[in-house]
């Protein structure tokens, strides 16, 4: 009996292993936003240089929408952009880009570089209207619904992978919402 | 060039490692000295292996060669030289080649050092430390691998998270894992002892120096991360219960146990089988700490590493070391025999009571840190778990150390008249208690707690110096005779003193900062003033300026106390282009009595500027307190070795020849 105790360490480490791995399978990027479910903040930001239209939240009404926040400075912006490319071109999805934080004319000389993937671009020169949407870091990408809901926040670059997995069926999902609503 | 030189001899390292790992296990199985003795020479290849894959990792850095993805990824040609190199251990793949440069590092000194000592015991404590090695540099080789290439390079690199770019955290890490991987020596003896079944005092007297070295290292790790969280991240604190900032203070707490009990395993015989728990405890809490912060499961301001799959992989090492050594353990444990016996009230039942306070603290550190992780398993809803958890359970556990360290520390071996002990220190406890009235009278209404914490750590170094001063009659003997006293005096038990004035200091420091602190805010335009404590601020102007790799406002502020003005100070707010990210630099103007503290904040609208003002009284003495702590330690680890107790008896007898 006095012997048992002896094992009483390894049972523990044991128990508080499990917890680890099954924790593990977890992800870490999964942060809740307090925005999702909510209504997309109000704002209008101006064009960037170069560009005539800027970009505002009403642009999006009854329109199910990505928007992602960009910057030239941001390194895995440009793993991102290709994919963004894509789906621009195949997809049947508006996307909206918010320039966030970028020295003046960093973000055209962007687009002129990679392509531009956006319907509209805004120039958040500031990032008053990304502390709005409570982004945490460049590039994030949120799901916007036809009634204007921010219904997904994706942190980090679109990979094919999360498209395909994650983020196509949600927009379709909310596209067949839409058209429900509609009728 | 470089690069492929330390990938190759990083490989050539983990094939040293896996030799290390298993020869001097059979040289210890079949006593053959010849086969034990490879681990002396795999461990110091290994050593020199490892020197060379970083010396090429800090070479590439150095030439800023943007060929390698880790240049790439955290250095910048506008990089400060200093932070170029400080930037070798400030990423992922660094830090953890720096983790095993350093557990190499301790293998090889092991090996240089006991020679002649306890072939075996060595041997088994070599092998240890190769299996552990080669795990890491597996995990580096295969999930990590620092000298990976891209072509073609880009034209400049990412830069480092500009947090990092600062003189605190270039050398904070290297400290911290200094006392992290310490932890692997005691660790590797304590498997080394079950697996002979033997833990007695020459056990003890061979790991109490590398222990106290891997603690020392850790008090001035946490020390300067304390420091840095406090002038870089300016918001006025020291400590957040961040879950880095617990990874490392659990190993701390494990570790200082330990350090207690091994002394009662060498001077008695006895606690043996909880001071080697103590000893895989320690090091299974580095390896924790390490994993806490490079697997990203607990999300933090630190956790710039976040890639659950190399987290599988340290869970893998993790599950290995801690669970074959609590297997080995559960298997032996019950083959160590106490020595001899003790009543409750003595020294070792003091340590044990520390001890146990100390396993408690750090069992509510670790909930703390990780009932988040638990509840985010059963729910699956996520939480942090606040300072307000730790401020009540582990506080209250601190301050009943506190009470019993000093009579605990007076009391003799084997058994003790407690009454008489205590009544012995009464001045103490008088100065204690007047020292308790005198606070809550000042700070009132700031909590009466916090005034008897300040009695309490009176009480211990009031006690503490009094045991020193009857041990070298300092109150009835001149000065002179005491000094020789005092020079005669074991170092172990002048570390002892050393350390315990350094804990009181301490909680001085944080009693200082965490409660008695100030603070106000104020939205500032120029010639605007912001007051707090004795001090007032005036905003004097906002300037730009562009450092190396930066962009910054820095504003300037003239001070003056009780209507003097006594000087100018400036807080800077950072902006690193290349990142995006903002720092600030807070001023800082220290004295003994306490810092005048400024923060620049946003310019909130036009001309005006958020202004953070703290005054933090006594917070100085944290860190003179750790240093302390730290001194104790490496007093103590320079024991009297037995030739210098050789040459103070011919001392002795000489003395007596001359009084003939």
């Amino acid at each position: 009996m006095s012997r048992l105790i002896f094992l009483a360490p390894l049972v523990l480490f044991i128990v508080l292993g499990g917890y680890f791995a099954i924790g593990l399978t977890r992800d870490p990027a999964r942060i809740p936003s307090v925005l999702i479910e909510k209504p997309l903040p109000e704002f209008d930001l101006p064009p960037i240089e170069g560009f005539e239209k800027g970009f505002a939240s009403s642009d999006l009404k009854g329109e199910v929408a990505l928007i992602n926040v960009f910057a030239s400075w941001c390194v895995a912006c440009g793993i991102e952009h290709p994919m963004l490319m894509e789906i621009a071109a195949k997809e049947d999805v508006l996307i909206a880009g918010l320039d966030w934080k970028d020295p003046k004319g960093g973000g055209a000389r962007w687009l002129a570089k990679n392509g531009n993937p956006y319907a509209f671009v805004g120039d958040d020169a500031q990032g008053r209207t990304a502390i709005d949407l409570g982004v945490t870091g460049a590039p994030e990408t949120f799901v916007v619904d036809h009634a204007g809901r921010i219904r997904y926040k994706q942190i980090g670059p679109i990979t094919p992978q999360i498209w395909r997995d994650t983020l196509k069926p949600l927009v379709e999902q909310l596209k067949s919402e839409g058209e429900a609503a509609r009728d | 060039m470089a690069a492929e030189i330390g990938q190759f001899a990083l490989i050539m390292a983990l094939c040293a490692a896996l030799v290390q790992g298993v020869f001097p296990f059979l040289g210890a199985l079949k006593r053959d000295l010849a086969l034990a003795a490879i681990g002396r020479s795999s461990a110091l290849a290994q050593g020199a292996l490892v020197a060379i894959a970083f010396a090429a990792l800090t070479v590439s850095h150095a030439v800023s060669d943007f060929t390698v993805v880790n240049v790439v990824e955290n250095s910048h040609s506008a990089k400060p030289f200093v932070y170029k190199l400080s930037g070798v251990w400030g990423n992922h793949e660094g830090s953890m080649l720096l983790w095993a440069l350093i557990l190499a590092g301790y293998g090889a000194a092991l090996a240089l050092t006991s020679r002649r000592k306890e072939p075996y015991l060595t041997a088994n404590a070599l092998a240890v430390q190769g299996l552990v090695a080669a795990a890491f540099l597996a995990f580096i080789l295969f999930t990590s691998n620092p000298f990976e290439r891209v072509f073609p390079g880009p034209a400049d690199g990412m830069d480092l998270n500009p947090l990092l770019q600062d003189p605190g955290l270039a050398i904070h890490p290297p400290f911290l894992y200094l006392g992290y991987v310490g932890f692997s020596i005691t660790f590797a003896y304590a498997i080394a002892g079950l697996l002979q079944k033997r833990i007695d005092a020459d056990w003890a007297r061979t790991v109490r120096p590398w222990a106290l070295a891997a603690w020392v290292f850790l008090t001035i790790g946490i020390a300067l991360g304390s420091w840095w969280a406090y002038y870089e991240l300016g918001w006025g604190g020291f400590w957040a219960w961040d879950p880095v900032e617990n990874a490392s203070f659990m190993p701390w707490l494990a570790g200082t146990a330990f350090l207690h009990s091994v002394r009662v395993v060498e001077k008695r015989g006895v606690l043996k089988v909880w001071t080697v728990l103590l000893a895989i405890l320690a090091f299974s809490l580095s390896l924790i700490g390490t994993f806490l912060v490079r697997s990203g499961v607990l999300t933090s301001v630190h956790a710039f590493a976040v890639d659950p799959a190399r987290g599988v992989f340290i869970l893998g090492i993790l599950a290995a070391v801690i669970g074959g050594s609590l297997t080995l353990f559960a298997f032996r444990a019950g083959m160590l025999k106490a020595e001899a016996t003790f009543d409750p009230v003595s020294r070792e039942g003091a340590i044990l009571l520390n001890n146990v306070f100390l396993v408690t603290a750090c069992g509510t550190v670790f909930i703390g840190t990780f009932y988040p992780l638990f509840i985010d398993v059963i729910s699956g809803e996520r939480l942090s778990v606040g300072p307000p958890f730790f401020n009540a359970t582990f506080l209250p556990l601190m301050a009943l150390m506190l009470a019993i360290l000093a009579p605990g520390a007076a009391l003799a071996w084997k058994r003790a008249a407690l009454k008489a002990s205590v009544m012995r220190l009464w001045p103490a406890l008088a100065a204690g208690g007047a020292v308790a009235a005198i606070a809550a009278w000042i700070t009132w209404p700031k909590p009466i707690a916090a005034a008897a914490g300040a009695g309490l750590a009176i009480w211990v170094a009031g006690a503490t110096l009094m045991d020193l001063a009857m041990r070298t009659k300092a109150f009835s003997l001149p000065l002179r005779d005491a000094l020789t006293r005092a020079r005669g005096l074991p170092r172990s038990y002048l570390g002892m003193i050393l350390a315990h004035l350094g804990i009181a200091i301490v909680a001085l420091g944080v009693l200082g900062a965490g409660v008695w602190r100030t603070e106000t805010v104020a939205l500032l335009h120029k010639g605007d003033e912001i007051k707090v404590g004795a001090f007032v601020a005036r905003l004097v102007d906002v300037e730009e300026l562009n450092g190396a790799n930066y962009a910054a406002e820095r504003a300037k502020f003239s001070i003056s106390k009780d209507g003097r003005p006594i000087g100018d100070m400036a807080a800077e707010r950072r902006f690193y282009p290349v990142r995006g990210m903002q720092t600030t630099e807070a001023a800082i103007r220290t004295t003994v009595a306490g810092d005048l503290y400024l923060t620049l904040g946003e310019q909130a609208s036009q001309g005006a500027w958020a202004v953070r003002a703290y005054y933090n009284p006594l917070v100085l003495w944290l860190w003179v307190g750790a240093g302390v702590l730290a001194l104790g330690g490496i007093v103590a680890a320079n024991e009297r070795t037995a030739r210098k107790d050789q040459r103070v008896a011919e001392l002795k007898g000489a003395q007596a020849a001359g009084a003939a």
